[in-house]
């Protein structure tokens, strides 16, 4: 399905305020895409994944919208969002492992939850179990409880199940962080099945680890401290970004080929400015080793070749 | 410097301790000195139990841990204490390890009231500002802070501040980057190549093979509780014997490569 | 769960918090209604029970008054079925209640805390031992054991009492102590403590202990709580100590000399509404303690 974002602004409450979050973010998601939303800690790439399936007690919805295949899409409206969860949006939350309640069977927990939609359990059994057996798992998994799955096994029940009832967008958070290198391949090949058998539409893979992202996603769309910084295909953007901060995040990537010895990478010194009352201008000048005064003015996130986005006055 | 010899780990479960699980299983590899060695594996490799029983934070069940000839696995008392100021460790979650309710530096005053009594304050001062700018943190910044007023880099650096304190010989560096954010995180790889440098030892435990190469001279590849290859680092990572390494290798996704088709 | 921007905010120290935690606690514990409303009553109890006594010259057995006279100028309690005045009676066991609060609770709350922190940290056999141990006190009988006691050696004085009470009210104590423990236990803060070389019982009461300290002050409030109210029942049951003046004993007294069929209301009235607002006012404290220690819970 297709994803139209709009200037996109989601605050959080504090006692001390609002949490500028996201702020302002515009974008579209073609149809069996699946793109990689990377960003470090803080960056409201949680948030933005958050927001497009359910707003919790404390985020705002400040302004924007989001259109799903030509529909609004009431993000600010819970219950109107209810019964677009799942069936049209769907999402695997981070720690998704510890997600699955420790006092059911997995498949009786499978069952409750699709007769709480108003889905007839027996009707999704077989698709259920073809789902199951093409992850790697075998359809006696629903008769275990979750303790005595292991942490990919969850991960993949979860995938699983978040994608049951074909969901035209699914998000992903942090997918495979909690997992071993050898089952992180394992899930995200998974999940690149999952849209190539149109399991899924589209697909937003929230991470920090760019380079995992990379191996699965067609496009790379980099936040940082609220705002979107670029995104372009995952090619152009592991080749060349054009955004001072993606060029410095991806060169402080240590990959296996870079020793200490022959050559020392360089991280971003300083540390991102406080969401709360956010500086105007661009936010990455205080640790920009391009920054001039032009970036007091907070650059559009626009089109500088095909398909390729930056919010930097340099990179225009 | 550091031999483990045939090293096992077994803990007891269950009711009064029942039942067996072994962590460990005949683990033999050496660190020498100015030596930086990356001690690899997954969850479940008992990599974090090999770097407690090094820092003498668990018991050893099986074989002997030899410190600079010294079998350390019986040591006790005083014996004990003067193998705290040799060998000293930094553990993944900075922020579990300060005391939130009291100031960060509080850390580097446990060590002066354990291992400096004697000392008066402006030389204890000189100790500590000389620790703090050997690990690029101003003083003025991160003294007489509360924990979750400081960064997680910050926090990961006071404590390697707080090793380098005492003299060591040999840091346990326990999975301590991966809490960190991207940026930061080669900054604080860098300062253990510099500490390196002056000739500290290291053993890097993790579970990212890019780090390992980047900074590690000698890799250990464990799994399931065994060693299953080591060796030069660019050696293990440019020829490795064993399938699991293999394994290990390819799965690592890479910046500018695809997963090759299995 | 701490959402990641908030926690990043914090990370970034952005977020800027309380200098001192024990200046915010009090800075919010002298708002809040219910501990400053409840520490009131609790001490102008004490302050009757301490005061009082001090103005009179007559005691609080002596057959001062009238018999059986309801409340009047002279007697502001009026007095019992043998002329006893009523209020000093009163605010002499307030004293009493008072003492065997403090000793018993606190008693209790040494043993269980003890307990329950070197449960917690070594763990192993020590700790099963202690959990058998635990279990034991638990599940024994107090009133049957302190019956056999009264017949054999007899509870004699308040001290005595509370010794009693102490001893058998501390393992709620220890277990829920052994749980915290258990749990910061596994921090690394702890792990760093023993790198650096600092012993166990200095690890406990230096590290663990601080990080426990509004549940021990809570927990200390809730057994003082528990023994006035396990020293007024054996009292009133007649196994607390006889000479000494009590408001268990009171009652106790009121019951056997028929004051609720004689309509005495003043004789048992007043201990048993002292008990009631002296313990009920310490539990509303530490709901409002609660809520201090816990932020989440304040009504903001």
């Amino acid at each position: 399905m297709a994803l139209q974002v709009k200037d996109l602004r989601v605050y959080y409450r504090t006692l001390r305020g609002d949490v500028q979050a996201l702020d302002g973010a515009t974008f579209t998601l073609a149809d069996g895409e699946i793109m990689g939303l990377a960003g470090e800690s803080g960056c409201g790439k949680s948030t933005l994944g958050k927001s497009l399936i359910r707003l919790d007690a404390r985020m705002r919805l400040v302004g924007g919208s989001v259109e799903l295949d030509g529909d609004i899409l009431p993000i600010g409206d819970d219950e109107a969002m209810r019964p677009l969860r799942f069936t049209k949006v769907s999402l695997i939350p981070q720690y998704a492992m510890s997600a699955l309640n420790p006092t059911r069977k997995i498949g009786k927990l499978i069952a409750e939850l699709l007769r709480s939609r108003g889905f007839d359990y027996g009707r999704f059994r077989p698709e259920l179990i073809r789902r199951l057996e093409l992850v790697g798992l075998g359809r006696e998994v629903l008769d275990n409880y979750p303790i005595e799955l292991s942490g990919g096994m969850k991960q993949r029940v979860v995938m699983v199940l978040s994608t049951l009832l074909d969901p035209g967008l699914l998000i992903a958070d942090e997918l495979t962080s909690a997992l071993d290198v050898s089952t992180q391949r394992a899930v995200a090949e998974a999940l690149v099945e999952f849209r190539d058998r149109r399991f899924v539409g589209s697909i937003i893979v929230i991470t920090h680890d760019i380079s995992l992202v990379y191996q699965i996603a067609d496009t790379i769309m980099v936040m940082y401290a609220g705002k979107l910084a670029e995104k372009a295909p995952a090619e152009t953007i592991v080749t060349a970004p054009r955004h001072p901060y993606t060029q410095l995040l991806l060169s402080s990537l240590p990959e296996v080929g870079v020793r200490y010895s022959d050559r020392k990478l360089t991280g971003i010194p300083g540390r991102p400015p406080t969401l709360l009352k956010p500086p105007g201008g661009c936010r990455f000048r205080d640790r920009c080793p391009l920054a001039y005064d032009k970036c007091r003015e907070e650059p559009p996130f626009t089109e500088v070749a095909a398909d390729h986005l930056v919010a930097c006055w340099k990179a225009m | 410097m550091l031999t483990l010899d045939g090293v096992g780990k077994t803990y007891r479960t269950g009711a009064f301790g029942g039942r067996e699980l072994t962590a460990v299983r005949d683990v033999s590899f050496t660190v020498a000195s100015g030596e930086v060695v990356s001690l690899i594996g997954e969850s479940g490799s008992g990599k974090t139990a090999l770097g407690r029983m090094i820092l003498r934070l668990v018991d050893v069940t099986q074989g002997s841990i030899t410190y600079d000839g010294v079998d350390i696995s019986r040591l006790r008392g005083r014996g004990l204490k003067e193998y705290r100021r040799r060998v000293q460790g930094v553990f993944q979650d900075p922020f579990s390890c300060f005391n939130p309710i009291f100031k960060a530096d509080r850390v580097l005053s446990i060590i002066r009231d354990e291992f400096f009594p004697g000392l008066r304050a402006e030389q204890w001062r000189q100790r500590m500002d000389g620790a703090l700018a050997g690990v690029r943190l101003d003083p003025a910044a991160v003294l007489d802070k509360y924990p979750h007023q400081l960064s997680g880099g910050q926090l990961q650096r006071m404590l390697i501040a707080r090793a380098v304190l005492l003299d060591i010989g040999l840091l346990v560096a326990d999975e301590i980057i991966s809490m960190l954010d991207a940026s930061t995180r080669i900054d604080v790889l860098n300062l253990l190549g510099e500490l390196k440098a002056q000739g500290l030892s290291v053993l890097f435990i993790t579970h990212d093979l890019s780090l390992g190469h980047y900074i590690s001279d000698r890799t250990v590849i464990l799994r399931r509780g065994e060693v299953v290859e080591q060796g030069a680092t660019g050696e293990v990572f440019a020829n490795p014997q064993n399938p699991y390494t293999r394994t290990l290798l390819a799965s690592v996704p890479q910046l500018h490569e695809r997963w090759a088709a299995q | 769960m701490i959402d990641s921007t908030i926690l990043a905010e914090a990370e970034a120290g952005h977020l800027p918090l309380a200098e001192s935690k024990t200046r915010e606690a009090l800075h919010y514990a002298l708002r809040n209604r219910k501990v400053v409303g409840g520490l009131a009553v609790v001490l102008a109890f004490l302050a009757l029970g301490l005061a009082a006594p001090l103005f009179t010259d007559h005691g609080p057995n002596d057959f001062v008054g009238p018999p059986a006279a309801p409340p009047s100028g002279d007697y502001w309690l009026g007095t019992t079925t043998f002329g006893q005045d009523v209020f000093l009676q009163f605010a002499n066991g307030i004293r009493s209640t008072f003492l065997v609060g403090f000793l018993g609770g606190g008693l209790a709350a040494l043993i269980g805390m003890t307990v329950g922190f070197v449960a917690g940290y070594r763990g192993g056999l020590v700790d099963e031992l202690l959990n058998m141990l635990t279990n034991v006190v638990l599940v024994l009988p107090a009133l049957v054991v302190l019956i056999i006691f009264h017949a054999y050696v007899g509870v004699t004085s308040v001290p005595m009492q509370a010794l009693f009470i102490g001893a058998f009210s501390w393992p709620w104590v220890a277990r829920a102590v052994r749980a915290q423990t258990l749990s910061l236990r596994t921090r690394e803060f702890v792990d760093l403590a023993r790198l650096s070389g600092m012993r166990t019982t200095a690890i406990i009461r230096r590290e663990i202990a601080p990080n426990m300290s509004s549940y021990l002050v809570m927990t200390f409030i809730l057994l003082f709580g528990g023994a006035v109210l396990f020293a007024a029942t054996l009292d009133f049951i007649g196994l607390g100590p006889t000479d000494v003046v009590s408001l268990g004993l009171m009652m106790n007294s009121a019951v056997r000399w028929s004051a609720l069929h004689l309509g005495l209301w003043w004789w048992f009235v007043p201990p048993g509404a002292g008990i009631t607002a002296i313990v009920g006012s310490l539990y509303i404290m530490n709901v409002g303690l609660d809520e201090v220690f816990n932020p989440k819970l304040r009504e903001e």
